[in-house]
């Protein structure tokens, strides 16, 4: 569920059109200051708080991130 | 009973610094800094001081306004810090332009202009004033690490005024701060006494970069949206916004929140940077020179900055 949300989101961040878990960011040219936009929107979408600390590299690590501190 | 801008005035500094001067000396490159932050380049001081930059905005506001010095009931000047710490930049204004009225600084960091503004709306609403000069005078390239990538590459200086009086066109003005001495800090003078033994923060700016992205794009959409309520207006009957130029990418994260179109957001971040308080009513000036702004339209001014503190206002155009 989350997975399918994130994935979509990202669409909309890149437009390379294979997205997985191992894409990384830089390959689909998304920055840091993108992922706070995804982070910030994925807050709202899911109705939840997430304390972003460390950097994300991968599609898979954003995903787990919001699995796991998802309250 | 509030009040209505008059006159709008700015200066900038001669010196023009570009990111292909910058990745000169730092290891960086107009690529980065352009996407990352949508800057191009920035005027940077190099003989000019604080009140001589103050001097001639609040000279063109005061001609624009057509309005003479002695006609003015108070000077505030927002700055995080003048050539001194006293006399203030607002009363060197005072002194320089011939003005008779009292004068004071106000630092509200970034978001101090809109803190300006709320304070002289209060003068106005006592009946304390007729006329207002407020003056936003601003020289972050004295206080950034010139070592650190990160964040010298961010900042401009500039100076923007507005002449304000007695009027209705202010429809609403909404301040918020909350304490914070992690995310955002410059530190002050430590002087040489010979007791103190606390170490002094350091006297360069720190910024913890993703934290206060996070902070500014929230706070600025929250503030507009209850600048417009309290406006009695939808955030759809907004004309433009003028938003703290701190970077395109909170900027759009804002406009995109707001869903506002982006021809709606007024930008020149790309040639002046961060400056800081001085970024809105620079923006002002410079918008209103361009003959951007019809009678009637509706301005959305909104910032955010170290303390922190943010705020908003609407303003009607005239």
């Amino acid at each position: 569920m989350v997975e399918k949300t994130i994935l979509e989101m990202l669409g909309e961040y890149t437009d390379k059109q294979e997205i997985t878990r191992e894409s990384t960011f830089d390959v689909l040219g998304i920055d840091s200051l993108d992922v706070f936009n995804l982070v910030m929107e994925l807050e709202e979408k899911l109705g939840c708080t997430l304390e972003l600390d460390g950097s994300l590299k991968t599609v898979g690590e954003l995903i787990d991130f919001v699995e796991a501190n998802k309250k | 009973m509030s009040f209505s801008i008059l006159g709008t005035g700015s200066a900038i500094p001669e010196t023009v610094v570009t990111n292909d001067d910058l990745a000169e000396f730092l290891d960086t490159s107009d690529e980065w800094i352009s996407q990352r932050t949508g800057i191009r380049e920035r005027r940077v001081s190099a003989g000019e001081t604080a009140s001589q930059l103050a001097t001639a905005a609040a000279s063109r506001a005061l001609k624009n306004a057509s309005v003479k010095p002695g006609e003015i009931d108070l000077i505030i000047c927002s700055t995080i810090g003048g050539e001194y710490i006293t006399p203030t930049t607002a009363c060197m204004v005072q002194q320089r332009i011939g003005a008779r009225c009292p004068a004071f600084d106000v630092n509200g960091a970034c978001a101090g202009f809109i803190t300006a503004l709320d304070i002289a709306k209060s003068y106005f609403d006592a009946g304390r004033t007729d006329k207002i000069l407020v003056v936003s005078s601003e020289q972050m390239t004295r206080y950034i690490d010139w070592s650190d990538r990160s964040s010298c590459v961010l900042f401009g200086d500039a100076a923007g005024a507005v002449l304000l009086g007695r009027g209705e066109n202010l429809l609403s003005i909404v301040t918020h701060t909350a304490g914070n001495d992690t995310l955002l800090t410059i530190g002050g003078v430590r002087g040489s006494s010979p007791y103190l033994s606390a170490a002094a923060p350091d006297s360069t700016l720190f910024m913890d970069g993703g934290e206060v992205y996070k902070y500014a794009v929230n706070a600025m959409a929250r503030d507009v949206a209850e600048a417009a309520a309290a406006a009695a207006i939808e955030v759809s009957d907004i004309s433009y916004v003028l938003s703290h130029q701190a970077n395109l990418r909170i900027i759009q994260a804002t406009q995109k929140k707001l869903g506002i179109g982006a021809e709606r957001f007024c930008v020149n971040i790309d040639k002046r940077g961060n400056t800081s308080s001085a970024a809105i009513p620079l923006l002002l000036d410079e918008c209103s020179s361009q003959g951007k702004f019809t009678r009637g339209d509706l301005l959305a001014m909104c910032a955010f900055g170290g303390g922190l503190s943010d705020g908003a206002c609407i303003i009607r155009w005239n």
